[in-house]
Parts: structure tokens; C-alpha cells; sequence
């Protein structure tokens, strides 16, 4: 085998966000002509080592250095990049639903005569790619009535219209069948005989196995280890231990659990996503939360996590929902929000900006919003009560904040937090689900969290918390439900989990089907 | 248990903080009401005195009263995130409604009042069915009841003008406040009540400022505290003692007013204004937090059709004739007092009390401008101006502050 000389050297990255470094000292060696899988945890650096790469974070945001084809570059633009032949494929894919394939090949490139789009050249050169990819759409069918894994190829053909040299791919297979996902990594293969090299974003780490050239594995922001599997493969095992072993120091707080009677069951909860609605988002899942007790639920994103939480919390999200919810043993009506709150059950969302705060509002007026009744008399709110609850609330979570009259809006991610948490604690919950609680917040701010985490466990409510990063799921949880693909697929107590048995749990129920 | 949080003490109270840092906090407040008196007193300038006489002034409070009792209801809807263009068209329609009813068949004018009244809230309604359950935006539903209430109101009045009105009904807009107390140069009932408006208003001030103390909130600087009573107190006095001079206070004046207060507590005091502020702030939000956000938004429409509805009586009454022509443009009026006195079209900002500012600040420069003798064209283009600028310098202002 001849040396291909390295067509993408990435040496010593560095990327800073306010209050986040999110790379430090990455280094990554793509060959031409390979398939360069990266692989990693959510939250491990890999998006946003691919955004620096293709320059939506442009030169002079990040430290180090980027040669591509032997020569350094500093991209100004996603435009800069593309005209290189770098093309990137994001997860959520950047199609226009209701143009046709052609004109989203050539969105932004039209093949066009003093400013009129060349319809039948734009056609006739669709035609031609959709044959590389596969497809034998017409070139004027419109996305919207493709499927996924077709729109995903669409996406590919795009790429190639522009010269693509290294094709990157965010998670491509995420929302794909396996039929789909077989034919797109034969694609990939093929274009690797073509001489186009791949970058490929995956968690499906049997797909990694199948077509990867080379691996690089990325933890907390750092590479970890470069693996070539072209003499030998390298087993699912190592790159599960590189991509989670990392020390479980004093991150946590020390918990001495007193864990009582079941409070809270699901059983054989099932909901329809809203849109397709012969698709189960939640399959026939069965949970068991008791009093005092921190439960988790791992899994990738897409699992189904966040829409199981929102469908049992006032049938937030989906359609056709059935099973049942329990509390201390009897069945409990939560067909809207203010039931679900009534019967002590709070929902703390993932997107606390989209979902969970009024930014314009203050921290009292957030504070009170679920509670409305709890401070006001026949509906005149009475704004001292109001302060005096919220400014509890402030002292009691450590809110770091002017005062309670401060704009949402203004505080950090980590105080934002504690506002929505003390908006449902306020609720007096017996049941507090928390979705990502330290989704996009400091170190420092997520010890304190668990640190709160921990206390409403000890005041014997029961606490359901959805988390990707595990290693604080394996920290702070004395028991752990597996979900993969809308199934509860494994469970483990807090002795028997590791990060290694998660993932291969997930990794296994995602190759069974 | 062993949490060992590094211990972060919250920042000291902050009861030093300068009385500049306050005003530069609630600028935008007294910004607006610091233009209506620099407007007013411009005009009162320019036309010699004409603005503040009290005929003047009765006018002034007369031809802007259905404008500001139908920002009243606008606001609400502004702020939980839609619009309402068809305001103006309904209120030509139920005076149109009004007319027919107690002129052509001689209906007695406490039903046909009731029924018009009846009859707005239920546009509204229909309007806000189509809104806030079925998602339809509420500026192609607004514009469609623009249209057709235009055209039902031709077609109720078969194109004429309809009128006179039943004396009793008249008085809704021409009446005064009968004066119990026989003032000789002065409408003595009046001034009394302009007096008790004044005393209650600082009571419940105190009162309020008193309990915020109690509970230890931060509370207005005592000199910006008193600055204001006294400015508030001040006006109120001016105001009643100028329109006693003439017939006393219109009972147009006093209908609005009360709704002032009421919609003002409600927008700032009660559980559903809270609501209506957090369905505008964040939908998504507001849901999740156990708001029922169709239900309220529909309220927010039924709340606008009635008011419109008052406000169609209150002019009808004032002309004295319906004609197919009433209300038009009016919802431009409406809702341009909304964004002067600082709603934001994004939904959950904005005030009444601004709202009514607004409306008066458009009010004066009609009428100052008409006075002057300023063409309708000219009039146009200021007023156009003014409402740019006005929310030019609210968004300027929130730009700098992130």
C-alpha cells in the first residue's frame, strides 16, 4: 500500500466559549482517500471541531492551525471552505422541503445565463448526479416527498456538484434504517475508490468498524487516541473504553440515599411522534421512580428521552398516548400541564431558553409563573409574597444576581438554571423530571446543581433525570434505564453501571434491529 | 450531607444604588411621559394657548376616547403576541348595528346598547377561535374581518348615514357629569372628583410603596417617588380644573378613565394579566408551565371586540349618525399608540398605562397640527415619523443595553 500524503492537517486546536474551553489541543490527520471516523461523547468537541474545520467558526475565534492539501488556510466562511472542496453534512439536514431536488443541488450555485437559472442544464446535470448517489428520482420531485435516507443521498449529491475533496458527515445514519444506512456507507465507500476522503461523525460504532480507515477518538474536548484499523480492526471494546474512561474525581456530591416505597410508575407508556403518526417515539416503556431516589435515563440523543418526559408531563408532546402514570400506587389523570403540576409532578425542560424562562421577565415573575396561585388572592397577584418567595429562592439556590428584579435574560446559563429549577420547585413537586440539567453550564455551576440534586433527594421527593453526558448519570444516579430508539433497553442499580455497560447496551439494541 | 459549594455569598443589597442608575432603569417610563407634556407644551406655544382651553380640551379628550379604549384592549393582544387590524372595521359596524337597531326599529337603547355590546364580543370571538385554536395568524384573520366588517357595515346601513340617535343615547359621548354642587364659574361636582382622583390615586401609592418596604423590596428613590405623585397629582388638578371651566367632566371621560384603571390593574396586578404577558414572552413557556394559552389568547380577542364595540357606540353617539365611513383607519390610530408607548410587535412587553400615553401623544399632535392648520397630508407624514422614531429609540435603547 502506497503512503497517500495527508490532504487535512488540523494541529493544535484550541476553542474557547465564554465560560467553556470546548477543544484544547486537538490534532486530527485526515489521509486522502480514507474514511477518517471521529467518535466521541455528546459534548465531546466533535461538532465543533467540524465547525471550525469548515469555518463557521472563522480564523482568529480558535488557536492553531489548519493545512489543507499541504497549504495553511484560514477560512473566513463556510464559503471559503466549500470552494476547497470541504462540504460538510449537518445532522439536521439543510434542505428546502418544498423546492425540487434540482434546485436544492444547485440552491445558492444556479447554473444560470445573465441571472436566468438554466433550467434544463441544472436538469440534465441533477440527472447525472443523482445516478452517482443512486437515485433514480426525477430530478424535479420535490424533497418533501422524499424519505429520509433519500434525502440524505440528495445531500450527498449536493456535495458532489461542488468538487467535494472531504466530504464530512455529522451523525448521518442517526434517523436512517439499517437498509438506508447500508446503502449510504456502500456510497461512501465508493466515493473513497474515487479518491474522495470522508469524515464521518458516528455513533453506531459497528458502522464505524465497517468503513473507517482510521479513527480518532475525542473526549472532553481533547484527542485521545488516533486508531488505524487498515492492518488489524480495532474492536467496538477499545474504542468505548477511550471514548468514556475518563477519572470520576470529586465531581459529585457524597449522597447517603434513603430510598423508600415507589412514588412514581409508568407502565407500558407508549406515544406517537404528532407529525407521522404511525410512528411510536415512545415504545411501551415501564419506569419506577421511589421516594428519595435519583433515577436516570441514558441514551443518545433522538432516543426518545426528552419526549417521554414531555408526553407524561400534560401531554406535552406527541399524539395518541396511552399507558398509565401512577403515584404511590393510583392511577393519576396528567392529560394537561396544570393536572400534572396539581399532582406534584415538574418538568424542568432541556432548552431552558426555548422552553423554560421568560428572558424579558424577571427572576420573581419566572419564579411565580407556575405557581401563580400560590401568590395572589382571588386573582390579584400580591407582589411581596411573590419577592419573598423568589428571593428565598435566590438565598436558597444561590442565584447570583442583582436582585430578584433582574432580567432572566442577563444571568448565566448556570443561574438561569436554578431559576427554572426553583420555578418548579416552587410548585412543591414530588416529582421533578430534569431534562440536561447542566446542559451548557460551567463545572463549577453543575457541582452545584447535583449539589441541589442531591438535597431534594434527601427532602424525599424522587427524582427522574435525563442526561447525555453519563458520566454524571454513573455520578449522581442510584439507578439508570437504558433508552434506545423509544425502548427501555437495559437497567442498571448504581453498583452494576459502567459507561462501558451503557454504551454496549446502546451499541447492542441499536445492531438487533 | 457534605456538599462543600464554595460558599458564594450573593452580592450586597443593593440600597446605594445611585438615583441615576434608576432613572437610567425605568428611562423608558418616564421618557414617554416626559414627551406627551414636551408635546403638549409645544403646541400650547405654537397655538397660542388655543390647545389648553377648556373647550379645547373636552374636545381633545372626546375625539381620542374611543381611539384610547381601544388600546386598552389592543395592548392585551399586542402583548400576547398578535395583532388586531379589524378594530376599526367592527367599531364602524356596531355603530352602523346601533343605528339600525334604535333608529330604524325603534329598539330602546339599554338593549341595543347590550346587544351591540353582545355582538362585538362575539366578533371577537370568531376572530380569536380562528387564532388562538386553529393557529391561523392573527393578521391574515384580523385583515379578512377587516373586509368584512367594512362590508357589512355598508350593507347594514344600505350605503346612507343613519341617524339621529335617542337623546339618552347621545349622552354617552355629549353628556357631562351633572354638577350636584351648582358651581357658578366652576363645575363644582367636577373638581371634587378630580380632587378625590388625586387624594386616591397617592393613597393607594403609599400604600403599595409601604408594602414593598415591608417585604423588602427595592422601592422607588423617595424624591423620584414624590417628583412623580406630585407631577401625577398636579395634572389630574389641571386637568379637572380646566374642564370644569367649561361643562365639567364629560362622561366619555370618566367611562375611560375607569377602564384605565381596571385594565391597567389587570395588565399589571392579576393572575391573568401575568398569563397574557408570559403567553407573549415565550408560548412554549408559558404552556409548559401550565397556561392555558389558546384559551387566553381567545380571551384576549373577545376582550378587543367588546371594546371596540364601546368604542363604535362612543362615536357613533358622538356623531350622531352612523355612516358607512366610520371607523375607517382607526385601527392604524389604535395600534400605533400601542408600539409608541412601547409595546413590542415580538409580543410580551408593553403597558397600559404607555398604551394610553400613546394614544394621547397621537391625539395632541391631531389636534395641535389641526389647529395650526397643518394639512391632513403633512399630519400624515409626523405621524408617521413620530411612531418610527418613537420605536427607533426603544430598540436603539435595548440594543445598547445587551
Amino acid at each position: 500500500m502506497e503512503s497517500p500524503a495527508s490532504l487535512l492537517e488540523m494541529r493544535g486546536i484550541t476553542k474557547a466559549f465564554p465560560g467553556v474551553v470546548a477543544l484544547k489541543d486537538v490534532n486530527l490527520s485526515v489521509r486522502a482517500g480514507e474514511i477518517h471516523a471521529v467518535v466521541g461523547e455528546n459534548g465531546a468537541g466533535k461538532s465543533t471541531l467540524m465547525k471550525v474545520l469548515s469555518g463557521v467558526y472563522p480564523h482568529g475565534t480558535y488557536e492553531g492551525e489548519i493545512r489543507f492539501g499541504g497549504e495553511p488556510r484560514q477560512f473566513r466562511g463556510i464559503r471559503a471552505s466549500e470552494d476547497l472542496g470541504i462540504i460538510i453534512i449537518h445532522q439536521e439536514l439543510a434542505l428546502v422541503p418544498l423546492l425540487s431536488i434540482a434546485e436544492n443541488i444547485f440552491l445558492g450555485n444556479e447554473p444560470a445565463r445573465g441571472g436566468v437559472v438554466d433550467r434544463h442544464a441544472a436538469y440534465v446535470r441533477t440527472r447525472e448526479l443523482l445516478a452517482k448517489v443512486g437515485l433514480k428520482e426525477s430530478p424535479s420531485t420535490l424533497i418533501d416527498d422524499l424519505g429520509v435516507g433519500k434525502q440524505q443521498l440528495v445531500e450527498i449529491a449536493k456535495a458532489l456538484s461542488k468538487e467535494v475533496k472531504l466530504l464530512i458527515l455529522d451523525e448521518p445514519t442517526a434517523s436512517l434504517n439499517e437498509t438506508d444506512s447500508d446503502a449510504l456507507l456502500d456510497l461512501l465507500l465508493e466515493l473513497k475508490a474515487q479518491g474522495i476522503s470522508c469524515i464521518l461523525i458516528s455513533h453506531k460504532l459497528n458502522e464505524v468498524e465497517r468503513v473507517a480507515d482510521t479513527i480518532t477518538v475525542l473526549r472532553d474536548g481533547s484527542t485521545v487516541q488516533t486508531l488505524d484499523c487498515r492492518g488489524q480492526p480495532v474492536s467496538q471494546d477499545v474504542i468505548i473504553r477511550n471514548m468514556v474512561g475518563r477519572e470520576m474525581a470529586d465531581r459529585y456530591p457524597k449522597r447517603d440515599p434513603r430510598i423508600g416505597e415507589v412514588v412514581f410508575e409508568l407502565r407500558d407508556w407508549t406515544v406517537h411522534h404528532p407529525l407521522h403518526s404511525e410512528r411510536e417515539s415512545v415504545k411501551r416503556v415501564n419506569l419506577q421512580a421511589r421516594r428519595g431516589e435519583i433515577v436516570g435515563i441514558a441514551g443518545l440523543m433522538g432516543a426518545g428521552r426528552t419526549e417521554l418526559a414531555m408526553s407524561v408531563f400534560g401531554k406535552s408532546w406527541g399524539r395518541r398516548i396511552s399507558g398509565q402514570v401512577l403515584l404511590h400506587g393510583q392511577e393519576v389523570d396528567v392529560s394537561t400541564v396544570e393536572k400534572a403540576v396539581r399532582h406534584g409532578i415538574a418538568y424542568v425542560t432541556e432548552d431552558r431558553k426555548g422552553y423554560g424562562l421568560l428572558l424579558d421577565d424577571d427572576i420573581a415573575r419566572n419564579v411565580s409563573l407556575a405557581n401563580l396561585r400560590a401568590v395572589s388572592t382571588r386573582g390579584v397577584v400580591d407582589e411581596g409574597r411573590e419577592f419573598a418567595a423568589a428571593d428565598g429562592f435566590r438565598k436558597q439556590l444561590r442565584i447570583r444576581c442583582k436582585d430578584v428584579f433582574q432580567r432572566v435574560g442577563q444571568l448565566s446559563g448556570g443561574n438561569q438554571q436554578k431559576v427554572v429549577l426553583g420555578k418548579w420547585l416552587f410548585t412543591q413537586p414530588q416529582v421533578l423530571i430534569l431534562d440536561e440539567p447542566t446542559r451548557g453550564i460551567d463545572v463549577g455551576a453543575k457541582f452545584e446543581i447535583y449539589s441541589l440534586m442531591a438535597q431534594m433527594a434527601a427532602e424525599g421527593r424522587c427524582i427522574v433525570m435525563i442526561s447525555s453526558e453519563m458520566p454524571e448519570l454513573l455520578g449522581m444516579c442510584d439507578r439508570i434505564y437504558v433508552m434506545n430508539e423509544g425502548r427501555f433497553v437495559a437497567e442498571f442499580g448504581r453498583m452494576e453501571a459502567s459507561q462501558e455497560g451503557i454504551m454496549r447496551a446502546i451499541v447492542n439494541a441499536g445492531t438487533l434491529q | 450531607m457534605s456538599t462543600q459549594v464554595a460558599d458564594v455569598a450573593p452580592k450586597p443589597e443593593s440600597a446605594g444604588r445611585s438615583a441615576l442608575a434608576f432613572l437610567k432603569a425605568h428611562l423608558r417610563e418616564y421618557g414617554m411621559l416626559l414627551s406627551l407634556v414636551a408635546i403638549m407644551a409645544f403646541f400650547q406655544y405654537m397655538t397660542g394657548g388655543t390647545l389648553m382651553q377648556p373647550l379645547n380640551l373636552t374636545n381633545l379628550v372626546l375625539q381620542n376616547s374611543y381611539i384610547v379604549i381601544m388600546a386598552l384592549g389592543m395592548l392585551l393582544v399586542i402583548v400576547a403576541g398578535s395583532i388586531d387590524l379589524s378594530v376599526g372595521s367592527v367599531c364602524g359596524f356596531i355603530g352602523a348595528l346601533a343605528a339600525v337597531l334604535m333608529v330604524e326599529h325603534n329598539v330602546h337603547w339599554l338593549p341595543a346598547t347590550l346587544i351591540c355590546l353582545a355582538t362585538g364580543a362575539l366578533i371577537g370571538a370568531a376572530q380569536g377561535w380562528f387564532v388562538a385554536y386553529w393557529r391561523i395568524p392573527s393578521f391574515i384573520v384580523t385583515l379578512a374581518g377587516l373586509l368584512v366588517f367594512k362590508g357589512l357595515a355598508l350593507m347594514v346601513l344600505a350605503g346612507q348615514s343613519v341617524g339621529p340617535f335617542p337623546a339618552e343615547f347621545q349622552l354617552l359621548s355629549t353628556g357631562f357629569l351633572p354638577d350636584l354642587l351648582h358651581g357658578e364659574s366652576y363645575h363644582l361636582t367636577s373638581l371634587l372628583l378630580g380632587a378625590i382622583a388625586a387624594a386616591a390615586m397617592v393613597f393607594f401609592k403609599l400604600r403599595e410603596r409601604a408594602q414593598a418596604a415591608r417585604h423588602g423590596m427595592e422601592v422607588e428613590p423617595l424624591p423620584f417617588f414624590v417628583g412623580k405623585n406630585l407631577v401625577f397629582v398636579a395634572l389630574i388638578l389641571l386637568l379637572t380644573t380646566l374642564l370644569s371651566a367649561y361643562k365639567g367632566i364629560p362622561n366619555v371621560l370618566l367611562v375611560m378613565a375607569v377602564l384605565i384603571v381596571c385594565y391597567d390593574f389587570l395588565a399589571l396586578r392579576t393572575t391573568v394579566g401575568r398569563r397574557i404577558y408570559a403567553l407573549g414572552g415565550n408560548e412554549k413557556a408559558a404552556r409548559l408551565s401550565g397556561i392555558k394559552t389558546e384559551r387566553l389568547a381567545f380571551l384576549t380577542f373577545v376582550n378587543m371586540g367588546l371594546l371596540a364595540a364601546l368604542a363604535g357606540l362612543i362615536f357613533a353617539a358622538r356623531l350622531n349618525t352612523a355612516t358607512p365611513k366610520a371607523g375607517l383607519g382607526f385601527e392604524l390610530d389604535v395600534i400605533a399608540a400601542c408600539f409608541i408607548g412601547g409595546a413590542s410587535a415580538s409580543g410580551g412587553v408593553g403597558k397600559v398605562f404607555g398604551a394610553v400615553v400613546g394614544a394621547f401623544i397621537m391625539g395632541v399632535m391631531n389636534n395641535g397640527m389641526s389647529i395650526l392648520g397643518i394639512g391632513i397630508d403633512y399630519q400624515q407624514v409626523i405621524k408617521g415619523l413620530v411612531l418610527l422614531a418613537a420605536v427607533f429609540v426603544d430598540v436603539a435603547n435595548r440594543k445598547r443595553a445587551l
